[in-house]
């Protein structure tokens, strides 16, 4: 008699079948969404993510000169180009670049890396970055005096060699993007705000 | 385990008792004391019993720093001199411990070097070898957050580059990459979040790591052990007893290679490290060249290497995304090496082109691990990427096709007529006890 059941019951699933196998999905779905506070935990919290924004006041950077300050525990790199930079900036056939995208947060995703699109018209002399290298996160080198610049007279990075041109745009070594433009707005003449 | 039938006889009414419920007296004298070892086993042999000491003795300093050691951002770095230097003892415990990394890896990589000479990845211990470059990966995993502890330059920026590995992903997928990184990180940048994590899990890795071990051990006891001659054990007078045999000789190795993990720690302890981790953590200031510490070199170098181009290819924005993949692929490919080597003897000793490929393997990951301390520019870079490629070609085409066009040496039937030469047999003349009949 309990061979005939069982028989019956493997060409028959019955309502005991759908019972166990939505039982037992059940529980493992529920089992499975309890490791999404697990790996949450692990993201920027809110006190992280709360956009803080910084002012600075560009008046006491000279023509030349650079400062750097901090946003969302990154360096800013702020720079006062000189005339020649930013003609040599301007003077860049986008096409050319390894990385011909603006990477401007207050711009487009697919805006060119033209140089009128990594500044904010009327300020053309002002440059402000990320001072973060997209290749493994190094801080280049270029903000102080005397530092070396590199070949396109920006920044360069000392980890693994990348060279970013005045308007931080990557122009040679591993590093796969232009240095990126926070986003950021001008208050007054001479003073940005940063977030 | 497997092995052979056992001869355990529990002399006590206690033991007899606890035999009938947890025979791990049983298991212990069948796997670690009668069980049988190849005769012909060298001192290449001592590093398993050589590894599993620094793993207790790895676990048994770290526990007791960690009763002093401080995981945050403005304490980390103090805590550390404070542990050199107040703690009682602390200064030996402290570089027993970061001194005992390092021979961690010194010991692992000639463990490995050991198995590929001999062939110990073929039939039948692959699930063996797949358990210990496993062990070999855990191992780079802790040891990597082991160092960021510190909480010194090198430690902060070596962090910071080997997280933002993982921001390659970017370049498949947009906004993949970094938001690994940020979950990894816990912020925007590492930062003291990230420190207390890491510090949570180097605590916990080396458990896991003891697990694996066990079933590295595990398997290691099933499919027997390895041994020169590559050869199968095939009668009793193959084999001895591992206690005294094996053990004797595990001790002879330890205290050899005690004696030399004892003169780092007691006359360089800061031989191996950086002097730039005794500066403070700076996120504003990269120091000028960052390096890992020495075990990573060979595959720093190998990442290094895809710089915008790679041997005149030009690589463009998937140049960091190459080296992310070339640097895990030459830990990764290590685990393939039972089905990639097509030669059916195990023993480097009797497969004559295999041995020279195999000297040259082992030469090219020393010059891998010179160029990765070595600035990425110029002829360094160049000389990285052809040793880069070395690297995978003994994997990719040395171990398929030497195996299919080399004649082997001939091979002696038995490991007894390896040690005894043809004709032997039987005992050897000092074994007067005749272990193999205790």
């Amino acid at each position: 008699m309990l061979e005939a059941a069982l028989s019956t019951d493997a060409l028959e699933p019955g309502r005991r079948d759908f019972l166990v196998v939505a039982g037992n999905a059940f529980a493992a779905i529920g089992a499975a969404s309890l490791l999404w506070p697990f790996i949450q935990q692990m993201n920027p919290d809110a006190s992280t993510m709360a956009l803080s924004s910084v002012e600075v006041d560009l008046a006491p950077v000279k023509e030349g000169q650079a400062l750097t300050v901090m946003w969302r525990g990154k360096p800013i790199f702020i720079r006062n180009r000189t005339k020649s930079e930013v003609e040599a900036a301007e003077n860049v056939n986008v096409k050319t670049l390894p990385d011909d995208l603006a990477r401007n947060e207050n711009l487009p995703q697919d805006d060119l890396a033209t140089d009128a699109n990594r500044t904010i018209k009327g300020h053309e002399n002002w440059i402000v970055l990320i001072g973060i290298c997209t290749h493994l996160g190094c801080i280049p080198k270029g903000q102080a005096f005397g530092d070396e610049r590199g070949e396109f007279g920006g920044w360069f990075c000392p980890c693994h060699g990348s060279q970013y041109d005045t308007s931080g745009r990557i122009r040679k070594g591993p590093a796969p993007r232009n240095l990126e433009v926070p986003p950021y707005a001008f208050m007054t003449d001479s003073k940005i705000k940063i977030g | 385990m497997g092995g052979h039938t056992s001869n355990y006889v529990p002399t006590s009414r206690w033991g007899k008792w606890m035999d009938e419920r947890l025979p791990i007296a049983r298991m212990m004298k069948n796997q670690f004391i009668d069980y049988p070892t190849p005769r012909n086993l060298n001192y290449l042999w001592t590093f398993g019993g050589i590894l599993t000491l620094i793993l207790v003795g790895q676990i048994a300093t770290g526990v007791v720093l960690a009763m002093h050691y401080q995981p945050s951002a403005t304490a980390a770095f103090d805590s550390i001199e404070q542990i050199r230097r107040d703690v009682n003892y602390g200064w030996m415990l402290r570089d027993f411990h970061s001194v005992g990394a390092s021979m961690f890896f010194l010991a692992v990589f000639i463990h490995i070097f050991r198995g590929m000479y001999y062939g110990s990845y073929k039939a039948p211990r692959e699930v063996l070898w797949i358990l210990g470059v496993l062990i070999m990966l855990l191992m780079m995993a802790t040891a990597f957050m082991g160092y960021t502890l510190p909480w010194g330059q090198m430690s902060f920026w070596g962090v910071t580059v080997i997280t933002n590995l993982f921001s390659a992903l970017d370049t498949i997928y947009n906004g993949l990459g970094t938001a690994i990184v940020e979950w990894l990180w816990g912020g925007y940048a590492v930062s003291g979040v990230t420190l207390n994590r890491f510090f949570s899990l180097h605590y916990l890795l080396p458990f896991i790591l003891t697990a694996v071990v066990g079933l590295h051990i595990w398997a290691l006891h099933i499919a027997g052990q390895n041994n020169p001659t590559g050869l199968d054990l095939k009668e009793p007078s193959d084999t001895v007893p591992m206690h005294p045999y094996a053990t004797s000789k595990d001790a002879v190795g330890i205290f050899a290679f005690l004696l030399i993990y004892a003169w780092f720690v007691f006359f360089v302890p800061d031989y191996l490290g950086h002097a730039d981790n005794y500066i403070e953590a700076n996120p504003l200031v990269t120091p000028p060249h960052i390096v890992p510490e020495w075990y990573f070199l060979p595959f720093y170098a190998i990442l290094r290497a895809f710089t915008s181009s790679f041997l005149g290819i030009p690589l463009g924005q998937y140049a960091k995304l190459c080296g992310v993949i070339a640097m895990f692929s030459a830990v990764i490919i290590i685990a393939f090496a039972p089905w990639l080597d097509t030669s059916r003897i195990r023993s480097a000793k009797y497969r004559p082109i295999f041995k020279w490929f195999f000297w040259f393997f082992v030469f090219t990951c020393v010059a891998l691990g010179y160029l990765g301390s070595k600035p990425a520019e110029g002829v360094y870079v160049f000389a990285a990427q052809i040793f880069t490629v070395c690297y995978f070609l003994f994997f990719l085409a040395v171990m398929p096709i030497v195996g299919l066009i080399e004649t082997p040496r001939r091979m002696p039937r038995s490991i007894t007529e390896a040690v005894l030469g043809e004709g032997g047999g039987g005992l050897p003349s000092g074994a007067a006890a005749a272990p193999e009949k205790r």
